[in-house]
């Protein structure tokens, strides 16, 4: 394929949302009017120093950001290659880095004199995230969730329902993430006069992928200058795992101009990638779906697919728009890493540095065990630790004990 | 460019009757079946055929169609197929109005080119794409119109006066109004809110103006027809579809005129309707 590379890699998406030949607005009419009212909305909200202020606040003092930079001394010393850093997610208030993009969207919801807020979910933590930051504002808030990621993300559960919000176990398609958001859609269509989509991942019409990369983007930020107070430069490389991709997309999107840093995306490669997985890049090709044009998973009838992952945060056919171009430009490297790679990497992050990861960023962590070794004593890797495992401990446990017998 | 839609509403014009126009999902429950289905739609009264394209994640379909589409995916239904079944079609029938209504990707896989000739050549006469709102015109809306298929465009509650002639720019053939915010198989619109929507419409185009979305009945259809150039049911047709199958879903020697009877009914009600005078 032969793709011109852009002057810049941030300068996107265009003013219909697209990103190269990715991204768009592909949404029923129905709700066309109010995608294009939430355009609107964010555009003032930007250029309006209060709402950045306000959000400021929060973040600091409710969310309790900055996130620190952890040296992983422990994990360097194992791996004995790269210098390995910890973008501390999993210390944000509600355990992981989808708080970022909630906290920005119910403020955008506030602005617009939305009531009723809906979000779909996978792991739960976008649920948990929403469902906490409804309860803050008094908000009215009901959650999709695949009725396969209602029983093994049980404690999500409990934690949504003791926060106040409804949530809706989905019976239809594969009773996962995707499921969740076709569901969540209709619930919009139907409601759409006074409800507002909280969506949770850099996923879904214009200007959704733009909006949650730059609530996310305060990870890479603090990642930049942080790294400049410890380190006094630039990170050689940067790993993050992708779902749809909102974790990754808020660490890469600031050092996407720096060309002295390698970036690495991590799909979930389920039982491998010529079996059930959830690699969209490695495995699938670009199509349309939930309401952007991206690479998915699915058959020769464009017909979408299963995907499978043991994390239900990944377990999703898609990716976010941009990181399809973001693939194309080849400014971004897309890899993969196992069930089995991940639960490794699980018990490796929990045993050496005393902190259990969540399975997704387990999936990042997989692959720093691939690429810190080859690397120098001097390159410095940062691995976005998106979220905590509390979640995944009853379902790792029975995995565990279940080999173990 | 005329196509069969064109003619049909002129004709129903003349005689200054409303259209009644079917939804039924291609390949539901088999092949075999569907095609004879959609055989017998024009003789129970249908002057309109909606041909659902299946697609395994239908955002904007409530449970009913959602499981018409699985069953037909199930049953091995393509694209490539509904487009072979449409072509059986009009071996015996050349004059009855069919349009193909779906989502985007599959046609986008299939290839947009290839699906225009093909669609074309096996006789279709428009499309409904419900994830094309005109921002995204260049995908397919303009090639279709180039390829002489109808491009059909959902206008909905929340599409107001100052976004419609966006919407209806490039609409031709006839203008569906889909009565509710919301998905199929949802709960019916009043009449008179109904009849107030389809004016506030008429004031922009000239295009016929079918309503659908959440009528069941024929009570419910003479109604609409009442205030509009026709109402389509879907969800009514396959929940009667689905009832016939057998404890595996497959069809039954009552599959066919389950459909035919409900049709035959509602076009009943469709006709007792006096035209809104124009
Ligand atoms: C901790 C954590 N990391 C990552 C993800 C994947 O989402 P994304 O790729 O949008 O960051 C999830 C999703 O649920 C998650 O809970």
């Amino acid at each position: 394929m032969n793709i011109a590379k852009p002057n810049s890699y941030r300068s996107g998406p265009d003013d219909r949302g697209h990103f190269g030949n990715f991204g768009g607005r592909f949404v029923a009419e129905t709700l066309m009017p109010l995608i294009l009212d939430l355009e609107k909305a964010y555009t003032a909200a930007k250029a309006d120093p209060a709402f950045q202020a306000e959000m400021n606040g929060y973040l600091k003092n409710y969310v309790g950001r900055p996130s620190p930079l952890y040296f992983a001394e422990r994990l360097t010393e194992h791996l004995g290659g790269a210098k390995i850093y910890l973008k501390r997610e999993e210390l944000n208030h509600t355990g992981s880095h989808k708080v970022n993009n909630v906290l920005g969207q119910i403020m955008l919801a506030r602005r617009m004199g939305k009531k009723r807020i809906i979000a779909e979910t996978g792991a739960g933590q976008h649920g948990v995230a929403t469902a906490t930051l409804c309860a803050r504002f008094g908000l009215e808030c009901v959650v999709y969730m695949g009725a396969v990621d209602v029983e093994r993300q049980q404690p999500n559960v409990i934690r949504m329902e003791m926060l106040g919000a409804k949530v809706m176990p989905v019976q239809s398609g594969t009773r996962t993430l995707k499921d969740a958001m076709n569901e969540a859609l209709r619930d919009w269509v139907t409601n759409v006069h006074n409800t507002f989509y909280c969506i949770g991942t850099v996923a879904g019409p214009h200007p959704y992928p733009t909006l949650v990369r730059d609530f996310q983007s305060i990870i890479g930020n603090e990642t930049k200058t942080q790294m400049q107070e410890i380190e006094g430069r630039l990170p050689d490389s940067l790993v993050a795992c992708i779902g749809g991709g909102s974790n990754a997309m808020g660490l890469f999107h600031p050092f996407l101009d720096d060309p002295s840093v390698e970036i690495f995306g991590v799909e979930a490669a389920g039982h491998g990638l010529t079996q059930l997985h959830a690699a969209s890049i490695a495995g699938g090709r670009p199509g349309v779906l939930h309401g952007n044009r991206t690479y998915l998973l699915m058959d020769a009838d464009g017909q979408i697919q299963d995907a499978h992952s043991i994390s239900a945060g990944l377990d999703y056919p898609g990716i976010g728009p941009e990181h399809s171009w973001l693939h194309e430009v080849g400014r971004v490297n897309y890899l993969s890493a196992t069930d089995d790679e991940a639960l490794a990497a699980f018990q490796l992050l929990s045993r050496l540095e005393g902190i259990i990861p969540a399975l997704e960023p387990a999936h990042a962590i997989a692959k720093v065990m691939e690429l810190a070794p080859k690397r120098a004593k001097d390159h410095l890797m940062v691995v976005n630790l998106s979220g905590r495992g509390d979640k995944d401990v009853p379902q790792v446990g029975d995995i565990l004990r279940g080999k173990s017998k | 460019m005329t196509t069969r839609i064109d003619i049909r509403f002129a004709e129903l014009a003349k005689q200054g009757r409303s259209a009644f126009v079917t939804y039924v999902m291609a390949g539901d429950p088999d092949l075999t079946t569907s095609l004879d289905i959609v055989k017998a739609l024009p003789k129970a009264g249908a002057d309109v055929i909606e041909l659902g394209i299946p697609f395994t994640d239908p955002m904007a379909d409530g449970p009913s169609i959602q499981a018409a589409g699985l069953r037909a995916l199930k049953a091995g239904m393509t694209l490539k197929k509904t487009l072979e079944l449409v072509r059986d079609f009009r071996k015996d029938d050349n004059v009855t109005p069919l349009v193909l209504m779906g989502y985007y990707n599959p046609i986008y896989i299939y290839g947009v080119d290839k699906f225009l000739t093909d669609a074309k050549t096996a006789g279709v006469d428009g499309l409904i794409i419900v994830d094309l709102p005109p921002e995204e015109d260049d995908e397919l809306c303009i090639p279709a119109l180039k390829a002489g298929l109808n491009f059909i465009r959902l206008a909905t509650p929340t599409t107001d006066d100052k976004r419609l002639p966006a919407v209806l720019a490039n609409t031709s053939g006839f203008v569906y109004y889909v009565s509710i915010a919301g998905i199929t198989g949802a709960a019916a619109a009043d009449a008179n809110v109904v009849g107030e929507a389809v004016a506030r419409i008429k004031r922009h185009t000239r295009l016929p103006i079918c309503v659908g979305f959440g009528i069941r009945t024929p009570e419910a259809a003479r109604a609409i027809a009442e205030k509009a150039d026709g109402s389509v049911v879907g969800t009514a047709l396959v929940d009667a579809l689905k009832n016939s199958l057998d404890a595996e879903g497959r069809a039954t020697a009552k599959t066919v005129n389950a459909v035919a009877e409900l049709t035959a009914a509602l076009a009943q009600g469709v006709k007792g309707a006096q035209q809104a005078a124009e």
